[in-house]
């Protein structure tokens, strides 16, 4: 018999993994002081946040001027952020210069909106498909007569009066929900086998890629009438909303089409030969897998679509950053040394909330349709 | 790719009550070559199978087995020649090519399952989308396949939790949910471990025993052996021979083929 001859005759049963780290000392240890480098690093650092939180906490909190401030009070020499300025200007800053009486109307959109949306996107929440129809078909339909007015016996609002958080809403909410459809669509028709197609969808996309937002947004605004026949305006928010879905659509597109890529021939093969259609094979099979593969780049491009709602200024629009300048400029009544950065802290704010929200949301989904490929 | 398997199935096979049709022609190609771009990749195929056929496809790497089968179900669009399947003739006509889809069902070497969907949404798809199946109907169709392919408590796993076997075993059940007239197998247990290579072809063998028309192409010769009831040989993408199993294996004429044999055979 040799000496490394071997037969098992128990089967080593699990038992559980380790425990490695234990109470607090240890994990102090192991994350904040595991060598002489990482020590002074973790020294630093809470130097750094020792330095920088009082002065901040003072600001926005400490010295700060409450909602039911004067504008005395944000005029004093040591006072931090002008709250009060905010909360008295609030109602320009989200309607702009909406007919006062009349804002309610904008209210019911925003409660709408809000109705419809949040369960669309609560995965549990059932009839998602009527609850689309109604967020993406009647909801704009219904907004649309609301805001404007001239129907029912509502007061006409001409959409130069809409301003504010209203404005960056609209643009941001149309703008996704119709730049995504779009861009998948230039994205199909850029991988399509007809060259007509093929051809359009490229040079659309390349041509909307290579030229800044403005550049679209002042050629919509100042080129588009001199196309049209004298006497016909096209409405400042539809240039603005036509502007920013195309230019969001090009890029979407690119972004699908890296998605598309990345899915293996043989899932076309297989939806192939089971004999599933074109349009079957993409909307069952191809696009739910491409789209989950590029969420982290759709979501990054309704991002920079929201952010980029602040360029409509542009066409004359009055969006949240806007109305926030505005004010900041002519509000004589609330000029102290902190009112316009506290006006400019109250937009970066509101922009902070939606972007955080939008990129949160989208890590959640990514987790959540991780089910393909999980073991 | 081209590892040669011996692997067989432990009970007898009788094939003696597997008809072969003598009227019934399931696919004919006549005089069919195809060209990628310049390479001359399949010649002058000429090809009658009839209903109830079990033909293994045997060859060396490269030899345009997998082009010829995928030509069928128009995976691959072919230059010259005709190929007819059920009396439909294959044309640029996307009609006949979902026509010809429908009846002929295709399992590939890697499974090509969709991940985002379960084993059950997998298998009811098609039934629902093209066959216009009623969803609870189709849903008993799938389990019913599940079963005879033993895998029915996997219905509402994904397909990334399944082994290899389970995952191609499933992607049989997706093919014969369709309820084709033609099976057709490109190298179906190539990518799998050896021990799960006779799950597989088990449902193989059960399939040919009820009479399927199937084309495989394989490197398993214990199938082509105990199932086949015609063995083709392919080099240089044209036929070379083509035989019964049982002369196929024990006198084979082309000195290509007595080559391949000597190769992978011991």
């Amino acid at each position: 018999m040799t000496d490394f001859g071997f037969v098992r005759a128990d089967m080593v049963p699990s038992k559980p993994a380790p425990i490695n780290t234990s109470g607090v000392g240890a994990w102090f240890r192991k994350n904040l002081f595991a060598t002489p480098l990482d020590g002074v690093l973790t020294i630093l650092g809470l130097v750094f946040l020792v330095w920088i939180v009082p002065p901040l906490y003072n600001f926005f909190i400490g010295h700060a001027v409450g909602p039911g401030g004067t504008v005395e009070e944000c005029r004093l020499e040591n006072a931090g952020a002008c709250w009060a300025y905010i909360s008295s200007e609030m109602e320009f800053f989200i309607y702009g210069f909406y007919d006062i009486p009349e804002q309610w109307r904008p209210n019911i959109v925003f409660a709408l909106g809000a109705l419809l949306l949040i369960p669309l996107l609560i995965p549990k929440v059932p009839f998602k498909r009527t609850n689309a129809v109604l967020f993406l078909l009647v909801f704009p339909v219904v907004s649309y007569f609301l805001l404007a007015g001239g129907v029912f016996g509502l007061k006409p609002i001409p959409t130069e009066k809409w301003g504010g958080l209203l404005v960056t809403l609209i643009i941001s909410v149309v703008g996704i929900s119709c730049s995504f459809p779009l861009g998948i669509i230039l994205a199909l028709g850029r991988q399509s086998k007809m060259p007509v197609i093929k051809t359009l969808c490229i040079a659309f996309i390349e041509l909307i890629r290579a030229v800044p937002l403005i550049t679209i947004l002042f050629m919509a605004s100042i080129m588009l009438p001199l196309f049209m026949p004298q006497g016909t305006t096209v409405d400042k928010l539809l240039r603005a909303l036509v502007g920013v879905t195309l230019f969001t659509s090009a890029y979407m597109a690119e972004v699908v089409r890296g998605g598309l890529q990345a899915i293996p021939r043989g899932q076309y093969e297989a939806g192939a030969s089971l004999g599933l259609g074109y349009w079957q094979r993409m909307y069952f099979i191809i696009l739910p897998q491409a789209l989950k593969h590029v969420i982290p780049g759709i979501v990054n491009n309704f991002i920079s679509l929201f952010k980029d709602t602040s360029l409509v200024y542009i066409v004359g629009m009055k969006d949240l950053l806007e109305a926030v300048k505005t004010k900041n400029d002519t509000a004589l009544e609330w000029q102290s040394a902190n009112t316009a950065t506290t006006g400019y802290l109250f937009a970066a704010m509101v922009f902070w909330v939606f972007c955080f929200g939008m990129s949160r949301y989208s890590m959640y989904m990514e987790r959540r349709l991780n089910t393909g490929y999980k073991r | 790719m081209s590892q040669v398997s011996e692997t067989t199935v432990d009970r007898p096979v009788d094939t003696s009550h597997m008809k072969v049709s003598s009227t019934n022609v399931a696919i004919e190609v006549i005089g069919m070559h195809k060209w990628y771009s310049d390479f001359h990749v399949l010649r002058d195929i000429n090809l009658k199978v009839m209903e109830g056929e079990r033909i293994v496809i045997a060859g060396p790497s490269g030899s345009g087995k997998s082009t010829l089968i995928r030509c069928i179900n128009r995976l691959e669009e072919h230059q010259e020649g005709q190929i007819i399947v059920n009396g439909t003739e294959l044309t640029a006509d996307l009609k006949r090519i979902d026509e010809v889809r429908r009846e002929v069902g295709m399992v590939f070497q890697h499974f090509n399952l969709f991940p985002h969907l379960t084993i059950l949404e997998n298998l009811t798809l098609a039934p629902i989308w093209v066959r216009g199946i009623p969803k609870a109907e189709a849903e008993a169709t799938a389990m019913h396949y599940l079963e005879r392919v033993k895998i029915p408590e996997q219905a509402l796993k994904y397909p990334g939790q399944l082994s290899g076997g389970q995952q191609q075993r499933v992607a049989i059940a997706r093919s014969l949910c369709m309820q084709p007239k033609i099976m057709l197998f490109d190298e179906p247990t190539s990518a799998l471990d050896p021990e799960m290579v006779k799950e597989v072809l088990e449902v193989m063998i059960s399939l040919a025993e009820e009479g399927m028309t199937m084309i495989c192409v394989t490197h398993e010769m214990g199938f082509a052996r105990q199932v086949a009831n015609r063995v083709i040989f392919m080099d240089q993408g044209q036929i070379i021979e083509q035989n019964e199993p049982e002369a196929f294996f024990s006198n084979p004429q082309h000195e290509r083929t007595k080559l391949f044999l000597s190769q992978i055979l011991h």
